[in-house]
């Protein structure tokens, strides 16, 4: 008797301090230093005209391949002379490669962040209807299989180059070949949710389909689509970057990480620093979203972390 | 084994087929003439119409299908308007780098990561273990771009041990070969090593905790033929499979890494064609490179058969 007690009450004591998932999540360090990491380039999408009184695109003949720390020698519209340190140096163009990094991290994160959510919000619904309608599943997954054969990046290139470069049809050819994989994953959980019984007690006194499909299934997604929707924003900023680097992505003139790589490249033995920098960051960000994915995931759903 | 081999043959029928109208409906949906667009920029409005005829592009869309599927079949991927070759032969001399670069670049990555990852599970929470799982996260995340890039600009272009860039034939000296592919394989086989060396690790532990290698340690065999014999044998299809997603995977590294290193290959043919608007070759191109993902599905598949006696089909 007694050590049913005590069984009971250290049970319930586990419960009690089972803590809540935001404390869970402010205890792991990979949450940490990715959330801080991307908290920081965040910041730099309103703080750009502060970090940098420059115009990224403007072309200043005189100050063509400059290293890092230079002092230019700019006109305002009135015609004075000021003198501005290119801390990242400057493009074959004369443009400063810093103030393009920093409003380049704009494109990459509209890119990543659109792409997540586009992506997880269309695979959400067709991986519903695929796991929970019989007739749909094979069509819908014959089409998944098949999108998934077809290597991403060429399906992407081949998308924007038809259709052609612009952000909106870059984003586009992000999101159809990232569709697949969370079709895949939700359609998984549902087929393993609707053998649950609360689902089949939830059938069997006649629930309404779409109202099973909300109160129970949608409810169990939540938290591998929010992990999985992370790692595809790393991934999708990464397609971007490359993209744009093999010069068939966003228009040129757009100061995105990979345009000012792409614009390095043919001085890259001279000038390494229109390759690195922008390298550095877009190295960063994606870092900074996997570690926070990889805690994410660890924390929110301990299911995925077994598999890789 | 032969039923299932013939069922997972006839299961890819599906699947390529999709490929085929995916990149059948993406030339069909673009606003524009498509035959326009397959003839290029420099045709003459004849060429145009060469090509309208033999794609029957007058005709309804399934009979365009039917066209269409009928040449893929026989081979046929049409010629390509850039240097009005036929796009097979193009493909065909393109596939030597690209494929040295691709094996190469696996199998450093196979020497390098199974033993580290085995090294990692077998001292899991030492600071090698961490070493290894820190790496794997930073491989993840940095582009192959940057790799390259870093590798030319420290080992070619400072200390000049390595050419900048280029591709030497297997032809011209076997060693001329491989001295030139060892930086591009090194840049393009981190994320690989990364993604091999997690997954030996994760399965190498699991493994470690079974009955068999405590009996293994008790009859006094010594850690090597443990880890060997015992260990990687039984995690081998987990790691088997993690190397074919990589193979799958390596085609988006190859394009880029052709590209940072002036490699001739099929990455480098995909680029051009996609810049010349050269369409006939990009179709050829997308189909075959999916061909080629769906058939290392396949042997993955098979290879389960041999590693693990378990599996029957």
């Amino acid at each position: 008797m007694s050590e049913i007690i005590s069984r009971e009450s250290v049970e319930s004591q586990q419960f009690a301090e089972r803590p809540s998932i935001w404390k869970r999540l402010l205890r792991n360090p990979s949450v940490i230093i990715g959330g801080l990491l991307i908290a920081i380039i965040i910041a730099m999408v309103p703080a750009a005209s502060l970090l940098t009184s420059l115009d990224p695109t403007e072309i200043s003949p005189r100050n063509r391949n400059k290293e890092p720390g230079y002092t230019m020698t700019l006109r305002d519209d009135e015609g004075t002379r000021y003198k501005v340190i290119a801390r990242m140096g400057t493009d074959k163009l004369g443009r400063d490669v810093y103030t393009r990094v920093v409003y380049g991290a704009r494109v990459s994160l509209v890119v990543g962040v659109c792409v997540a959510l586009t992506s997880v919000a269309v695979g959400l619904l067709l991986g519903l209807i695929a796991g929970y309608f019989r007739f749909a599943d094979a069509i819908i997954m014959r089409i998944m299989d098949g999108l998934m054969a077809i290597p991403s990046i060429l399906l992407a290139i081949a998308l924007v180059s038809l259709s052609g470069a612009s952000l909106l049809t870059v984003i586009m050819a992000i999101v159809i070949p990232e569709i697949p994989r969370v079709v895949r994953l939700v359609r998984s959980i549902v087929l393993t949710i609707r053998e649950e019984p609360y689902v089949e007690a939830a059938i069997s006194v006649g629930t309404p389909t779409p109202k099973i499909l909300w109160r129970h299934v949608l409810p169990n997604t939540i938290a591998p689509l929010i992990v999985q929707g992370t790692f595809i924003c790393g991934s999708a900023i990464l397609l971007e970057a490359i993209l744009s680097f093999l010069g068939v992505g966003i228009p040129p003139e757009t100061p995105t990480w990979g345009n000012i790589m792409a614009e390095g490249r043919d001085l890259f033995q001279i000038y390494p620093h229109s390759i690195f920098y922008p390298g550095i960051f877009l190295t960063l960000t994606v870092l900074a979203i996997n570690m926070l994915g990889d805690g994410l995931r660890d924390t929110i759903d301990p299911r995925m972390s077994k598999e890789i | 084994m032969w039923t299932y081999l013939l069922r997972r043959l006839l299961a890819t029928i599906p699947v390529m087929l999709v490929v085929t109208v995916v990149v059948f409906l993406m030339l069909r949906l673009t606003p524009g003439d498509p035959a326009a667009i397959i003839a290029g920029d420099a045709a003459t409005s004849e060429d145009i119409q060469q090509i309208r005829e033999k794609l029957g592009l007058e005709r309804p869309l399934l009979v365009q299908f039917g066209i269409y599927m009928q040449n893929i079949l026989r081979g046929d991927f049409g010629d390509s308007f850039y240097y009005k070759r036929p796009v097979i032969t193009m493909v065909a001399d393109g596939l030597e780098p690209t494929l040295s670069l691709a094996v190469f670049t696996i199998v450093l990555a196979c020497l390098i990561a199974v033993p580290l990852g085995t090294l990692a599970a077998y001292k899991s929470g030492s600071w090698l273990d961490r070493l290894v799982m820190g790496f794997s996260v930073i491989g993840f995340s940095v582009p192959v771009f940057v790799i390259g890039y870093l590798l030319i600009y420290t080992l070619s272009v400072k200390l000049e041990w390595f050419p900048v860039q280029g591709y030497q034939p297997i032809a011209e000296g076997i060693t001329g070969w491989a001295y030139r592919l060892i930086l591009p394989s090194s840049a393009l086989s981190v994320i690989f090593i990364a993604l091999i060396a997690r997954m030996t690790r994760t399965s190498v532990l699991e493994v470690l905790n079974e009955d068999y290698v405590r009996t293994a340690r008790a009859k006094g065999l010594s850690q090597f033929k443990i880890l060997t014999r015992h260990a990687l044998r039984n995690a081998a299809v987990p790691i088997v499979t993690i190397i074919g997603i990589a193979i799958a995977i390596l085609v988006s590294g190859v394009v880029v890494t052709e590209s940072v290193f002036v490699i001739p290959g099929l990455g480098s043919l995909t680029l051009d064609a996609i810049q010349g608007r050269d369409y006939p070759t990009v179709q050829a191109l997308i189909i075959l490179f999916s061909l080629f993902y769906v058939a290392i599905n396949l042997v993955i598949d098979l290879l389960y058969t041999l590693l693990d006696p378990r599996i029957r089909y």
